[in-house]
């Protein structure tokens, strides 16, 4: 049992016997064996002290219930660590940043309130995952699809809040939602948008409302429970394609990133894509076997030509009227044709209506499923043949041009080297958001104390050299949370003396989230 | 990682060819699916080239015995119960929130056909 600081064990089970009485005996946990479910399965602390262990969880069903929580919380100091399905892997899974904190699972919460098709959007709870949502869809016969992330057994709105991200034109959860409702840390309700007048038929419709733009603040932060949140849809459309653009050499990426720089900030590609190397991600003996001789360039291209791989490439997935898909894709060869000796490749075609059910899976394409908006756990592949213990992301976003994006790669290989990590030979970059790449590292989690340690010691420095060079993450998971956050010092932490300022206003007792973000109440701040 | 992992998908299609050439030749008992394991478990651990838990129970016993949990006849109620609420490798554990002991029962006795 690990209690929460300041609590001890009498007043804690005082708190847990009133928490009984909240939400009933069923759904308040703090057996050993039922608070281990809300370990962070891809800790990077496994088998160590500063593991962040709750002290229980308690799981309500309703925002009434949700709110006698926080009230409870706090009567008793109580901390408590919101989740929606918890299985935000890679980036923390359900446990809190600091040990002790009670979970506020709420995956029972999981009612789709809403759906609708002509203004194509919908009101779901927190419990509510893309798998449960594409069901609801689909039962329902609704003519919008949603987007998702890789991994389906996410919520619409822990994903959301997290700044999680799919592949379709909606991929972009949070910029896709439209209004929220938030149990205050007061336990107070309130509603965001055009949700704040009741009976206002716009709270999915129009987010600004009226006055100050209120509902990112609940983002990536400690400010608030969201307990319902509405999402902008994707009305069926006839077709989704794909297409497959590459360039021979190394050098062509400068013209190949600020054409796709010019179509996507145009609006004719609008959908996620990731930067790729068919010949640097090849598996091909040969061509692996030069890179290991570090062989230049030229000799990599020549190999690739030969077996028709191009130095970069990236997938474009079109949605709309087949004739106007046609028409953006030979626009896009028409702008890339300066490129010398650029060449194209021809992805499924599926037109609609069709069963989406029925999609297959296709090996040259993990996320086929995704580009239509079908939740899968595909990504989950590319561990299973490894026999991976987990993973965890280190993400750094930098600006969607060549000359940012090769001096990142010779940073980061630089410090890999320097840190004694294997030859770091590619890194995928994944433009989700316009504008930018997020350069996904993927870091192995173990069961072994010390290699944890140092990977531990080796996603710091990287977060300090990226930070050196004006990079910062996007997202990150408990364990370095400060660390990122750290890095954010414009005069002299301005931005995290701001959210502390808010953070003590708004939630004065320090109960929720306590170090989400790097931002720690009063009570707590520089003590864990 | 993932550049690399989608160049290596090409040379598991076959295995996961040989999986499913092998439901096809021997197919589930005629009795209706557990509903938790169509809801929670057949994401992983169906037959197809991204099943991340198939993937991983073929590297695992590399043919010696069923990748698919299905076609398994060797599963115990007390080992699907252990993996369900401890997890294996990346398989993270699952919550009561999520599936709760009535269901999980259910679903062991679904595995170890009972």
């Amino acid at each position: 049992m690990t209690l929460p600081p300041d609590i001890d064990a009498k007043r804690f089970a005082a708190a847990i016997r009133e928490l009984r009485t909240v939400v009933g005996g069923d759904w308040v946990f703090t057996s050993d064996e039922d608070v281990d479910l809300y370990r962070d399965a891809y800790t990077p602390f496994y088998g160590e002290p500063e593991e962040y262990i709750p002290c229980g969880a308690v799981a309500p069903d309703s925002v009434e219930q949700v709110q006698e929580v926080v009230r409870l919380a706090n009567r008793y100091r109580l901390p408590l660590w919101p989740i929606s399905t918890g299985r935000n892997l890679g980036y923390g899974g359900a446990a809190p940043r600091l040990s002790g904190t009670m979970v506020l699972d709420l995956k029972r919460m999981n009612r789709v309130l809403e759906v609708n098709d002509t203004l194509a959007y919908a009101l779901v709870e927190p419990g509510v995952s893309y798998f449960d949502f594409y069901r609801h869809l689909r039962d329902n016969n609704h003519k919008v699809w949603m987007d998702c992330p890789d991994p389906g057994w996410g919520s619409l709105i822990g994903n959301a809040l997290d700044h999680g991200l799919g592949h379709t034109v909606y991929r972009d959860h949070f910029d896709s939602h439209c209004g929220m409702e938030v149990v205050l840390a007061s336990g107070e309700l309130m509603r965001t948008g055009m949700g704040a007048m009741p009976n206002n038929p716009l709270w999915q419709g129009f987010k600004y409302g009226f006055g100050p733009h209120i509902s990112p603040i609940f983002g990536q932060s400690n400010l608030g429970i969201v307990t319902k949140m509405g999402f902008w849809l994707l009305p069926e459309q006839d077709e989704v394609r794909s297409h497959i653009v590459s360039v021979r050499r190394n050098s062509d990426l400068e013209a190949f990133l600020d054409t796709m720089s010019y179509l996507v900030n145009s609006g004719l590609i609008d959908s996620s894509w990731q930067l790729v190397s068919g010949i640097r991600g090849s598996s091909d003996p040969e061509i692996r076997a030069a890179m290991a001789a570090q062989a230049p360039d030229a000799e990599l291209e020549r190999l690739g030509a030969a077996k028709n791989l191009g130095y970069w490439s990236t997938r474009i997935r079109f949605y709309g009227p087949s004739a106007v898909n046609a028409a953006r894709w030979d626009y896009v060869r028409k702008r890339m044709a300066g490129i010398p000796d650029v060449f194209f490749a021809d992805g499924k075609v599926y037109t609609f209506p069709m069963n989406t059910d029925t999609v297959q899976d296709e090996p040259d394409d993990l996320f086929a499923k995704g580009g239509l908006g079908i939740p899968s756990l595909a990504i989950f592949s590319l561990g299973a043949r490894n026999g991976s213990q987990g993973h965890i992301f280190f993400s750094p976003i930098i600006p969607a041009t060549a000359s940012e994006y090769r001096k990142a790669l010779e940073v980061f290989r630089q410090a890999y080297a320097d840190l004694g990590l294997p030859p770091l030979n590619l890194v995928g970059g994944w433009s989700w958001y316009k504008r930018t790449l997020v350069l996904l590292f993927n870091m192995p989690i173990t069961h072994d104390v010390a290699s944890n340690q140092r990977m531990r010691a080796n996603y710091r420095k990287l977060v300090q050299i990226g930070a050196d060079h004006g990079w910062s993450e996007y997202r990150t998971a408990p364990a370095f949370m400060d660390d990122v956050m750290n890095q954010l010092s414009f005069n002299n932490h301005a931005l995290r003396r701001f959210h502390e300022t808010v953070k003590d206003a708004l939630d004065p007792n320090g109960i929720l989230a306590p170090g989400k973000s790097g931002i720690w109440p009063k009570r707590l701040r520089g003590k864990p | 990682m993932r550049c690399n992992g989608l160049a290596a998908i090409a040379s598991i299609v076959a295995l996961l060819g040989n999986v499913a050439a092998s439901a096809q030749q021997s197919p589930a008992a005629p009795r209706a699916v557990d509903p938790t394991f169509e809801q929670w478990c057949s994401h992983c651990h169906r037959s197809g080239i991204y099943m991340a838990g198939t993937l991983g129970l073929l590297r695992k016993y590399n043919g010696s015995k069923p990748a698919l949990l299905e076609e398994r006849d060797d599963l115990s109620v007390a080992a699907v119960k252990a993996v369900v609420r401890h997890g294996s490798n990346s398989m993270p554990p699952f919550r009561k929130t999520e599936i709760s002991d009535a269901q999980l029962d259910a679903l062991a006795r679904y595995l170890a056909k009972q």
